[in-house]
């Protein structure tokens, strides 16, 4: 059984990731457009997000937990190491920088009156778009574990610390090393889909549970040596000055 | 007019995308690794390292593509 903290931290961590994107779009719509047609878009996409969970969650919760630890093991390794390879290139690229740049919606301020549709679908699709991974990975980490309200708990969390962060300080959400915590949950993600998609093939672990560590140590040093690898070829490829 | 199930291929290009990503030989690799690991384990043959050594080296020979390609 994978420990509540566990659920929580990992939840909460990989809907950080991607409530960094999220909460940049809302507060650039909304600091360029204006607040109100902003926030009832974005409302509207978590309500979306919500019933997808809610859907997603009953239906996984009638499959066996032996299949359902093979099928949720299987998909989480698989998407996790998409995360874990990208956060690999991106620390070694760019070290802890956040995601920088300019706004992503820069517009012209609403000023007419009623519902500013442009501002209300570019806060919803910024939410939905962002949030699909977030409600894959609470979903299905939340039914591997067992623990689908703590996974909720963990991403609801992420979103509105992250979301304070960016009302409070609307440029700071920028500065959050973002690639670093994309590698953080790749590696979260694929040790538990690898250690959830041997136990449902009905392999034992050496050890139980006592696995977790050691696959997580094993990843964590896979990543800090593919990170040290890609930095000398990349310097090895700089011209002479 | 559309044909019916039209909107099938979209779904399953999105879900492509989304679950596995700009390379295709990860995921393959890991569906094999777990076939493998399936057999190994039905033949009482310890099974439990093989999916860690394919995510290393698979990792390795992806990253290595990725950093060609870019050049």
């Amino acid at each position: 059984m994978t420990g509540l903290w566990a659920v929580l931290i990992t939840t909460f961590l990989a809907s950080a990731v991607e409530a960094i994107e999220m909460v940049t779009i809302v507060v650039g719509v909304g600091a360029t457009r204006g607040w109100r047609s902003t926030l009832i878009g974005a409302a509207s996409g978590f309500g979306v997000l919500a019933v997808v969970v809610v859907v997603l969650g009953a239906a996984l919760s009638r499959v066996p937990i032996g299949p359902l630890r093979l099928i949720v093991g299987a998909l989480l390794l698989v998407f996790g190491l998409q995360w874990f390879r990208k956060g690999i290139m991106r620390v070694a690229a760019r070290g802890l920088a956040g995601i920088g740049g300019q706004d992503p919606h820069e517009a012209a301020e609403w000023t007419g009156p009623g519902m500013d549709w442009t501002a209300w679908f570019l806060a919803f699709k910024g939410v939905v778009l962002e949030g699909l991974e977030v409600a894959f990975i609470v979903v299905t980490f939340g039914a591997g574990a067992n623990h689908l309200v703590g996974a909720a708990i963990g991403g609801v969390g992420a979103v509105i610390v992250v979301g304070g962060i960016g009302l409070a300080l609307h440029q700071s959400v920028r500065r959050i090393p973002r690639s670093l915590l994309q590698l953080i949950v790749g590696v979260l993600l694929s040790t538990f889909g690898t250690f959830w998609a041997i136990e449902g093939l009905g392999i034992d672990w050496p050890g139980g549970d006592a696995a977790i560590p050691g696959l997580l140590v094993l990843y964590v040093a896979t990543a800090v040596t593919y990170i040290t690898l890609e930095r000398s070829r990349a310097l090895g490829l700089r011209p002479a000055a | 007019m559309p044909p019916p199930l039209s909107w099938i291929v979209p779904i399953a290009r999105f879900l492509y995308e989304f679950i596995v990503g700009d390379d295709w030989t990860v995921a393959a690799a890991v569906a094999i690794g777990l076939i493998l690991s399936g057999v190994l384990n039905v033949n009482h043959i310890a099974a439990w390292w093989l999916i860690p050594v394919i995510v290393v080296l698979m990792l390795g020979i992806s990253l290595r593509r990725a950093s060609r390609t870019t050049r």
